[in-house]
C-alpha cells in the first residue's frame, strides 16, 4: 500500500517541532493583536500578498510599516533552523502591514526564546531516550515477517530482523535489493523498462540454451534457444566472442541446426569445462538474479531487483538508467560506493521506512542520532560488541554490555585504568552519574 | 571534475561536502570548544573525498539536507 505509506511520511514530517512552532507563531500573533486565521488562508492569497509585495517595490511603498527587506535580514539573522525561518518569512510578510517593527522584534524574540526552550537541555541523556523510543515501538514489530511488501513476487526483509540487519551494520543481507530509476524518456514507457530491466538481470549461458558434453571428440554441443536470444536481445557472433574469451585454445564453429560446437583446451576437464561455459556472463551484471518491473504511485516505472551490486552498475554506465537516483538496501555498498555521508542518510531512509511499514511513529531525531554514532569514524560500526560497544574507553563498561569475563581480562593483562567518567561505571561503583543534574559540581567560595 | 550523470556527487543520499579555510576551522573550534580529532572523522578513501581531492588534515564542511530543521552543517575531519 504505497499510498498509505506516503500519508503516514506526510504526517510524520508535519507533526512535531513543525507544529508546535506553527501554534507559538499563531499564539504570538494573537498576542500581538492580530488576528490572521492561516488554516483558512490559501497559498492564493499568500500569493496575492506577495503580489502587492512588488506593487510595495515600485515605489508604493507606505510608511509605518514593516519592510519586505527588514523580514528577510532579522529572520536570517536568527539562529533557527532554516525550515521554521521559511515558515515565519512567508507568514510574516502576510501580515507585514499590520505590524510595527517593534511588533516584528517582539515576535522574533519570543520565538527564539521558545525555540531555544524546546532544545535538548545540556548533559541531557539523548541516546537513553533515542533507544528506549526506538525500542518500546519495536516491542510491537512482527519478529518475522513473510508477507511481501513493497514489490509483488519479491521478499524484502522487514521489521525486526531487517532493523537489527541495520544497526549490526551487516555486510551480507538476506535480502539485498537495489531500487533502479530511470532517466525519463525510459520511465514512462514500459517497454523501454521492460529492456533496460533485460539489460541488467544476469544471463549465462546455461539461460539461453542446452550444452551437451561429447565425451567422443571431447568438445561441447551447445544449443541455443532462439527465442530466449530475441528475448533478451543477444547476438549469435557477440555469444561466439565470449565464449572464445574463456581462454586462448577455445574454438567454436557454427555446425548445422544452429548449434555450436566448442572445443575446450586440454586444461579442464570435460565436466569442469562444461561447467565452466553454463556459468559464463554473457549479458547484464553478475548478481542481479532478477528485475521487475514496477510502476510506482507517480506513475514512474522503476526496476527492482533480487541482488545489489551497486558499483557495477555505476561502472557500467548502462544508458537510460538514473543513478543518480538508484539506492540499494545494503549500507555497505552505499558506504563503499558513495560514501560515509551518503550512508548515514541510508541508514536514516532504511530505518524510517522499516518503522513507517510497520505503522510505528518514531521520531526522526533518535534514528538520525543512532545513524550519527554508527558513522563518527568515517566507517559504519555495528552498535554491538564488535563496533561502538565494543570501542568504549571504559573497562567497566565494555564488561558490564557483553562477554564480562574477556574483557576484565583482557583489562588485567593490560593494566589498564577506568577513570569513571560514564553512566554504567558509576552505576557499578555506586556513585551518582554523571548525567542531568549529577554532572553539575559545587564549588565552595573561600 | 567531471559530471557525468554516473558521477557519485550528483546521487541524492550525498551531500554536499566542501574543504573549509583555517580561518573557518579556528571559529568552528573556537565556538564548540573542541580540538580537531574530536571532530567527527572521514577517511582519505572516502569515495566522496577522493572526488573533491581533499587531504589530510582538512576539515570538510557537509550541508545535509534535514528532516526536521531543513537544512544542517555538519564538519568532518579527513583522516588516513
Amino acid at each position: 500500500m504505497p499510498e498509505e505509506k506516503e500519508g503516514v511520511a506526510e504526517e510524520l514530517m508535519k507533526s512535531g517541532v513543525e507544529e508546535e512552532i506553527a501554534e507559538l507563531i499563531k499564539e504570538e500573533f494573537m498576542q500581538a493583536e492580530l488576528t490572521v486565521d492561516f488554516e483558512e488562508l490559501s497559498d492564493m492569497q499568500i500569493e496575492e500578498a506577495y503580489v502587492e509585495d512588488i506593487l510595495v517595490m515600485l515605489g508604493r511603498e507606505e510608511e509605518g510599516e514593516v519592510k519586505l527587506g527588514d523580514i528577510e535580514l532579522k529572520v536570517n539573522k536568527s539562529e533557527m533552523p532554516e525550515k521554521i525561518k521559511d515558515e515565519l518569512k512567508k507568514k510574516l510578510k502576510v501580515v507585514r502591514r499590520k505590524l510595527s517593527s517593534e511588533n516584528l522584534d517582539e515576535i522574533l524574540g519570543k520565538i527564539a526564546e521558545k525555540y531555544e526552550k524546546a532544545q535538548v537541555e545540556p548533559r541531557e541523556a539523548v541516546g537513553i531516550v533515542a533507544a528506549q523510543s526506538i525500542g518500546e515501538p519495536g516491542t510491537q514489530m512482527t519478529m518475522r515477517t513473510f508477507h511481501y511488501a513493497g514489490v509483488g513476487a519479491i521478499y524484502i526483509t522487514q521489521g525486526l530482523p531487517r532493523i537489527i540487519e541495520i544497526v549490526d551494520a551487516r555486510k551480507n543481507l538476506s535480502t539485498p535489493t537495489m531500487r533502479i530509476k530511470l532517466m525519463e524518456e525510459c520511465a514512462l514507457e514500459r517497454n523501454k523498462a521492460e529492456e533496460l530491466a533485460v539489460k541488467i538481470k544476469e544471463t549465462h549461458i546455461g539461460d539461453i540454451g542446452k550444452i551437451e558434453a561429447s565425451t567422443e571428440d571431447m568438445s561441447l554441443w551447445l544449443s541455443l534457444n532462439e527465442r530466449e536470444l530475441e528475448k533478451r536481445h543477444i547476438k549469435k557472433e557477440d555469444l561466439e566472442e565470449k565464449v572464445k574469451g574463456i581462454g586462448t585454445d577455445v574454438l567454436v564453429e557454427g555446425v548445422e541446426d544452429g548449434k555450436l560446437r566448442i572445443h575446450g583446451n586440454n586444461k579442464f576437464r570435460l565436466t569442469e569445462f562444461e561447467k565452466k561455459v553454463s556459468n559464463l556472463l554473457v549479458k547484464g551484471i553478475e548478481g542481479i538474479k532478477r528485475v521487475l518491473v514496477r510502476r510506482d504511485p507517480d506513475g514512474e516505472y522503476v526496476l527492482y531487483t533480487v541482488g545489489s551490486e551497486l558499483k557495477k552498475l555505476k561502472n557500467q554506465k548502462i544508458e537510460g538508467v538514473d543513478f543518480g537516483r538508484t539506492t540499494t538496501n545494503n549500507i555497505a555498498e552505499i558506504a563503499d560506493v558513495l560514501g560515509i555521508e551518503a550512508a548515514r542518510n541510508a541508514i536514516i531512509d532504511e530505518m524510517m521506512s522499516t518503522l513507517e511499514e510497520q505503522g510505528l511513529d518514531v521520531d526522526a531525531r533518535h534514528i538520525t542520532l543512532i545513524a550519527d554514532a554508527m558513522t563518527m569514524d568515517g566507517e559504519v560500526k555495528q552498535i554491538g560488541r564488535h563496533g561502538i560497544a565494543g570501542e568504549k574507553s571504559s573497562v567497566l563498561s565494555r564488561a558490564a554490555f557483553e562477554v564480562t569475563v574477556d574483557n576484565l581480562l583482557e583489562a588485567a593483562i593490560h593494566g589498564e585504568t577506568d577513570g569513571l567518567r560514564g553512566v554504567t561505571e558509576n552505576v557499578i561503583v555506586g556513585q551518582p552519574i554523571r548525567l542531568g543534574t549529577g554532572a553539575i559540581d559545587l564549588v565552595a567560595r573561600k | 571534475m567531471k559530471k557525468g550523470k554516473f558521477s557519485i556527487l550528483e546521487h541524492e543520499l550525498v551531500p554536499e561536502h566542501m574543504v573549509i579555510e583555517e580561518s573557518e576551522i579556528k571559529e568552528l573550534l573556537d565556538k564548540y570548544k573542541i580540538k580537531k580529532g574530536q571532530l567527527p572523522k572521514i577517511k582519505l578513501s572516502d569515495s566522496v573525498i577522493k572526488e573533491i581531492k581533499a587531504e589530510v588534515g582538512d576539515v570538510v564542511k557537509i550541508t545535509r539536507r534535514s528532516r526536521t530543521a531543513g537544512k544542517s552543517l555538519s564538519y568532518r575531519l579527513v583522516i588516513e
